[in-house]
């Protein structure tokens, strides 16, 4: 890549602030998330994408660039504006961004994209800068209006205020004349001495979501909108073959049937007539995977754990370690697919028309979604809009956008917006599942039980290698599927390798809330439970001889013993099992307290320690790491996707069960608080419990789990 | 078409034009325009669709139009105009319950169900009334926190 010159490293630098004056006669100006790559400093055009606008009425518009599926990415902009502005969040009006690669970039993941627990991380000083640019140019407006110095002016409650004359002005009276002064080229953020940052401050979107005024993707309305039920092919990699249409069109209310390569979709005035007429359809399928089943698909992934992979990385001699080893350790893991199952079932609103195609959708990838339908329809980007909505749950099956091109293709047909909303079993049937991982690790030990080197092999599919290539595909490895797979610990000798173990074509897989760390973290974890066993060690007392001293991990581990009383007597009939973990930019642990009550277990209670440096809103981070907690404790008690005959068996929540209210034990969260900027808090809750509760299971039976989801025999549905 | 039929939903009349065997939950979103009311599951598996049918909580996804009748239909968008309602919603916004918020007008249906008919429900009331309505952010500890606070401030 040719380096920038000087010249446009230094337009790019005037540029970094763009100013121009909002619609409404005000202020607007944006940061970008980026800072300037080479390839970018280069471009004739700056685009700024991240965008505060003050209007004239006063009203202050925070552009959320990400996705809000619940983790608080419109609260946590709002906060992070509001502290430079010196107002309060709930002054702050949020929208959601459309899709645009370019404008809404986040700065570590390259393209608009809500996921990796980065949202945070990636607005944490744009965001701020913008505001705080903004408070700059407000004070000097009205400095410059009242003839007097900008440091004496100060600014409180939307005004910026001279306190020796008495006087004020609002932001809104302001707006227009800060246009026209000059952007500080790089704004100071407040380093401390906040007053919004750290504190609960109200979600800003519970009262939308609590009177039912909220608009999800699912709630979108156009005039003379019809609405569509969709099938794709069941077996997977199946197409459409014949199919008689009659007695669709025979129910009242269905328009029409409209047939793609891979799936029929059935409209009508309403969704109940789609539906209803999509269930009077018998279509062909042909062709697909009709032998798979996940038999298969496991002894495929077994067999490839006897294969060397590529070395994703190592340290020390391995070999000679083991050679010299006391004794050894070495056991292999299974882990499932996984639907996301999240409670808004996908779906997708379109209008194609007049060459151009408008979207109106909640996704993961908005901007990708912009491209993907572009492509599929023939259009120039510029053809296509995407309006993004509030999405009701998406643990990563969003930053697909297969569904959203269906949705495009299926639109093409039809003469009118149309709404394609997926059944549940659609939903659970054509997800992009978590895909079968398998590890095998290998420990060799000292005399005394300690590690001389730990060896984890790690059989993967190569997601990011389409996903996000540039990022997290190095030289042939899965960088998020080898995430974490040593665990904290300072090991004298390590080697991870990875054996790619992609899909058959037509079974699409994707990311899962927690990635690469949810199933590396359960295969450490609970290998360090039965060394610690093996050892003859507490579990952990293990963990911190094998933990750099004093590293925030270390220190974590530490706290979450005190607050869990760890070593002190239990109620009679239960264990408690531990689990540790740096991952998303934050450090976590976990002890869970269970019940073995006749062969059954019972979780009865969950307590958490997080590190996630700067809390920005602790209310937030205790919501995300409790409900990251009980995701997470789903997938350990119940959750496994499985094919038969090509097709998979699981459908709605009667065979794809979740924990209910019933069944939720006692949570606690406990928050390290500390300066460090802000890590993530979306996945790492979901990501620890089920080693924590396999290591629970482990000190009541003395049996080590090797595979999730927990033995059936052990688990009750409710 | 023709299939005119009257629904009665937080008080007032709409005219619904569709088959007798209409799930109420597209009659309410699709043709009322009432879109508070969520789709999860198509068959009372999860809770989001929960309404009212003369005040007992109905899953409206599974209950035809026909069913309804002159029965009146309270959803989401009218339960703040009853005491237990607005208490209930009150106290969802106290104890911050909401994430994603896709399953909680269904949530706040059945809970304001359960405290009109038992003012100061147990936990174990509670379990047995909630644990109908999935949500997958996982808010069931603040949901039940939540149910408390609004018994008490009914109580107080």
């Amino acid at each position: 890549m040719k380096a920038p010159t000087n010249a446009a490293m230094t337009t790019d630098r005037r540029r970094f602030l763009a100013v121009c004056l909002a619609g409404t006669g005000g202020l607007t100006l944006g940061f970008p998330l980026l800072a300037p790559r080479t390839a970018m400093a280069a471009e004739a055009t700056f685009r700024p994408n991240a965008f505060l606008a003050i209007g004239g009425d006063g009203t202050i518009t925070a552009t959320v660039p990400y996705a809000e599926m619940g983790q608080g990415a419109m609260t946590s902009i709002a906060m992070l504006a509001a502290e430079e502005l010196a107002v309060a969040p709930a002054a702050i009006k949020t929208v959601l961004a459309p899709g645009d690669n370019k404008l809404y970039a986040h700065p570590v993941l390259g393209e608009q994209i809500t996921g990796g627990s980065a949202s945070l991380a990636g607005s944490w000083m744009p965001i701020r800068k913008a505001a705080a640019a903004a408070r700059i140019m407000l004070v000097e407006a009205a400095a410059r209006r009242w003839g007097v110095g900008a440091a004496t002016c100060t600014v409180a409650d939307g005004r910026v205020h001279h306190a020796a004359s008495k006087r004020s002005l609002a932001y809104s009276e302001l707006a227009q004349a800060a246009a026209s002064v000059p952007v500080p080229a790089d704004p100071p953020v407040k380093t401390g001495g906040f007053k919004v940052i750290g504190t609960a401050a109200p979600r800003v979107d519970s009262a939308a979501k609590v009177d039912g005024s909220a608009v999800f993707g699912l709630d979108v309305r156009r005039p003379g909108m019809v609405y569509a039920a969709v099938q794709a092919s069941p077996v997977i990699g199946g197409k459409l073959g014949a199919v008689d249409d009659k007695p669709a069109l025979a129910v009242a209310g269905v328009t029409q049937v409209v047939r793609l390569a891979n799936a029929v979709a059935v409209v009508g005035r309403h969704t109940g007539a789609a539906r209803k007429g999509l269930a009077m359809l018998e279509p062909h399928w042909d062709g697909g995977l009709t032998d798979l089943s996940t038999e298969a698909l496991v002894k495929q992934a077994d067999a490839a754990l006897d294969r060397k992979g590529v070395t994703a990385a190592t340290k020390g001699d391995v070999a000679k370690a083991f050679a010299g080893a006391a004794s050894t350790f070495e056991a292999d893991y299974r882990m499932p697919m996984l639907a996301h199952a999240a409670m808004e079932p996908l779906n997708c609103t379109v209008e194609v028309r007049d060459g151009a195609c408008e979207i109106w959708v909640g996704s993961q990838v908005p901007g990708r979604a912009r491209i993907d339908v572009a492509k599929a329809l023939g259009l120039d980007e510029d053809r296509v809009k995407v309006n993004s909505y509030l999405i009701g749950g998406g643990f990563g099956r969003r930053l697909q956008s297969e569904w959203i091109v269906q949705a495009a293709l299926i639109a093409r047909q039809v003469k009118a917006p149309v709404k394609v909303v997926w059944s549940r079993e659609e939903d659970t049937r054509q997800d992009a599942y978590r895909y079968h991982n398998h590890s095998r690790v290998r420990v060799a030990l000292d005399a005394k039980g300690n590690p001389l080197a730990f060896d984890h092999r790690i059989v993967a599919p190569a997601i990011m290698l389409w996903f996000l290539p540039s990022l997290l595909w190095k030289d042939g490895v899965d960088v998020d599927a080898t995430n974490a797979a040593t665990g904290p610990y300072a090991f004298p000798n390590l080697m991870v390798d990875y054996v790619r173990n992609d899909p058959p074509d037509g079974l699409l897989v994707g990311n899962w809330r927690g990635v690469g760390e949810t199933r590396n973290g359960f295969v450490v974890e609970t290998v360090m439970d039965q060394l610690a066993a093996k050892a003859g060690v507490d579990p952990v007392e293990y963990r911190r001889r094998l933990l750099p001293p004093k590293s925030r991990i270390a220190v974590l581990l530490d706290r979450l013993a005190q607050e869990t009383g760890w070593g002190k007597p239990l109620p009679a009939g239960t264990t408690r099992g531990v689990a540790i973990q740096s991952g998303f930019g934050s450090h976590m642990g976990l002890v869970a307290q269970v019940r073995m009550d006749g062969g059954k277990l019972k979780v009865e209670r969950m307590t958490a320690v997080i590190d996630c440096g700067i809390a920005v809103n602790p209310n937030v981070v205790r919501q995300q790491i409790e409900g990251g907690l009980l995701f997470g404790l789903t997938a350990a008690l119940y959750s496994n996707i499985t094919i038969a005959d090509g097709r998979v068996v699981e459908s709605n929540f009667h065979d794809q069960p979740v924990v209910r209210m019933v069944n939720t034990p006692k949570i606690d969260v406990i928050i390290i608080e500390n300066g460090n900027d802000p890590g993530g808090v979306g996945e790492p809750g979901t990501a620890i419990v089920a080693p924590a509760i396999a290591n629970a299971v482990f000190a009541a039976t003395g049996k080590p789990l090797h595979q999730l989801p927990l033995p059936a025999s052990m688990v009750e549905r409710v | 078409m023709g299939n005119a039929v009257k629904l009665k939903v937080n008080g007032e009349i709409h005219d619904v034009d569709a088959e007798p065997d209409t799930p109420l939950l597209w009659a309410l979103r699709d043709l009322v325009g009432l879109t508070g009311t969520k789709f999860g599951c198509g068959v009372a598996l999860c809770g989001a669709c929960t309404v009212h049918v003369d005040g007992l909580p109905r899953r409206s996804c599974v209950t035809p139009i026909s069913a309804v009748g002159e029965a009146e239909v309270l959803t989401i968008e009218g339960v703040g105009k009853t005491p237990v309602g607005k208490a209930v919603q009150d106290a969802w916004l106290k104890v911050e319950v909401v994430q994603c918020g896709y399953c909680q007008a269904g949530q706040i249906m059945q809970a304001t169900a359960l405290l009109t008919a038992d003012p100061a429900p147990d936990d174990a009331a509670i379990d047995r009334a909630m644990t109908g309505n999935i949500c997958r952010c996982g808010t069931y500890p603040r949901i039940r926190a939540a149910i408390h606070a609004a018994a008490k401030q009914r109580v107080a």
